[in-house]
């Protein structure tokens, strides 16, 4: 795959298919974690660097294990497996090395162990063949395009603490029908043909 | 069969192998934590309401015992907190004197005139910002609430379109002080029985034309406290409340009835 194609790789995975608004990978976090612009900006940091150590490493375990074993049905449970070992080390290694960074992402990056948008970019990398490269730059984008959902939407709820709409809608319902809209506004991006 | 075997192998020897990896790196990366600090923590509310300062009780009792922070500086906790904190640390504690916050504004519906109807935003701050709020006096309560929501002990309530203070449930943390964009709800001490409820700082002519409730500094009171406690500072009173005794002569003598008993036991 050249260089250009792997660039529109990105684009498209930032925004023609956004993990949240097209795939609807990583609502909890996202409906969860995106009252304050600040703390939805630290847990799409910590989305973004999960996610691309992951992908580069179920990418190796599924090249270099799955693989030469025939095992590619198990690719699921050793996903899960490696993402989670890797979380905690990087979690001790942050501690240890980078207390700043820690402190950042601290209580964000245990909460991505489990995270549902992490582990569908190492089965989707797998599902659509690519190569070590692609694979990366597919996983570091679609976890932009996370970031870039959560905070343009923390944005928005941060609008909405100060209005009043009628009693039913209040707390989660209004936010929910924010999120849709935002969905609505993100499909537009899907019609770019590339 | 073998297919059984091969993946029972691989993953179990990838647990295994990633079970010795975090082990290794616990030993190899572990961080040396103060016990003390767990031990603070336990000491304190946990509510993180902020009111000592730092973002929350762990880091308050980080500052503790790295030594930034005074031993006695959560309200919330009190002196059973600031007591507890002492023994951790091997020191001898002064507790704070126990504070609480008061609403300075009497103000409410029907007394306070309103210059216009502001249908805005439901938040004080946004209020403030839209020339002052709806109501005519620059100091009153807005009514709108920030503190309310911003109270993490439910102390606070509107009633009759002025914030008005639980003293049972306020804790003296002095998060609703910090957020009012009116500078109108002051800590202060426990015991204290009588406060000014107004804070307009306007000449007397100007707060009649605002309101019917507010103190327009005829210096009744600061004239008949007998412990010298009440200053007349432009039209309004303030109480020192290291002098006051509480005695409610100046409840009796003010002419507005704006010295009031704000405690009742």
């Amino acid at each position: 795959m050249s260089f250009t194609e792997t660039l529109l790789l990105m684009f498209t995975a930032i925004l023609a298919e956004n993990f949240i608004f097209s795939k609807f990978y990583g609502c909890c976090p996202f409906l969860g974690v995106s009252e304050h612009p600040d703390t939805a900006l630290g847990m799409g940091m910590a989305v973004t660097f999960v996610m691309t150590v992951a992908s580069a490493a179920t990418w190796s375990v599924y090249h270099f294990l799955l693989v030469p074993f025939g095992l590619e049905f198990l690719q699921t449970v050793a996903f899960i497996l490696v993402i989670a070992a890797l979380v905690q080390f990087i979690e001790m290694f942050l501690r240890r090395y980078i207390p700043a960074l820690y402190s950042a992402l601290g209580i964000y990056l245990p909460l991505i162990t489990t995270n549902c948008a992490v582990l569908s970019s190492a089965l989707l990398i797998v599902q659509n063949g690519y190569e070590f490269p692609q694979a990366v730059a597919f996983g570091f984008a679609a976890a932009l395009g996370f970031t870039l959902a959560i905070t343009v939407f923390a944005g928005a709820r941060a609008r909405m603490e100060t209005t009043h709409p009628p009693r039913a809608f209040r707390g989660f319902p209004i936010t929910l029908i924010a999120a849709g809209l935002l969905a609505m506004a993100f499909s537009c991006f899907s019609g770019i043909k590339l | 069969m073998t297919v059984v075997l091969i993946s029972v192998g691989i993953f179990a020897g990838l647990g295994i192998l990633f079970g010795l990896v975090l082990a290794l790196a616990s030993r190899v990366f572990a961080v040396k934590t103060d016990p003390r600090v767990e031990q603070i923590i336990e000491a304190l509310p946990g509510a993180n309401c902020g009111g000592c300062g730092y973002s929350g009780c762990a880091g308050f009792a980080e500052a503790v015992v790295k030594g930034e922070a005074p031993a006695n500086a959560c309200r919330a906790g009190g002196e059973a907190a600031a007591k507890r904190i002492g023994e951790v640390m091997g020191i001898e504690v002064q507790a704070l004197e126990p504070m609480r916050a008061e609403v300075l504004c009497s103000g409410g519906c029907g007394k306070a005139k309103e210059k216009c109807n502001y249908e805005g935003a439901h938040d004080c701050i946004a209020a403030d910002r839209m020339y002052g709020g709806a109501k005519a006096c620059p100091a009153g309560c807005m009514g709108l609430g920030t503190c309310v929501d911003i109270c993490r002990y439910d102390a606070l309530s509107v009633v009759d379109g002025v914030a008005k203070v639980d003293p049972k449930k306020c804790t003296g943390c002095g998060a609703c002080a910090q957020v009012c964009p009116k500078h109108l709800i002051e800590m202060i001490p426990r015991r204290v029985k009588y406060s000014v409820v107004c804070h307009s700082p306007e000449s007397a002519k100007e707060t009649r034309q605002y309101c019917d409730a507010g103190c327009i500094g005829c210096k009744l009171c600061q004239k008949n406290c007998p412990n010298d406690a009440i200053r007349v500072t432009g039209a309004l009173a303030t109480i020192d409340y290291n002098k006051c005794t509480s005695c409610g002569i100046c409840a009796q003598k003010c002419p507005r009835k704006i010295i009031r008993l704000v405690r009742e036991d």
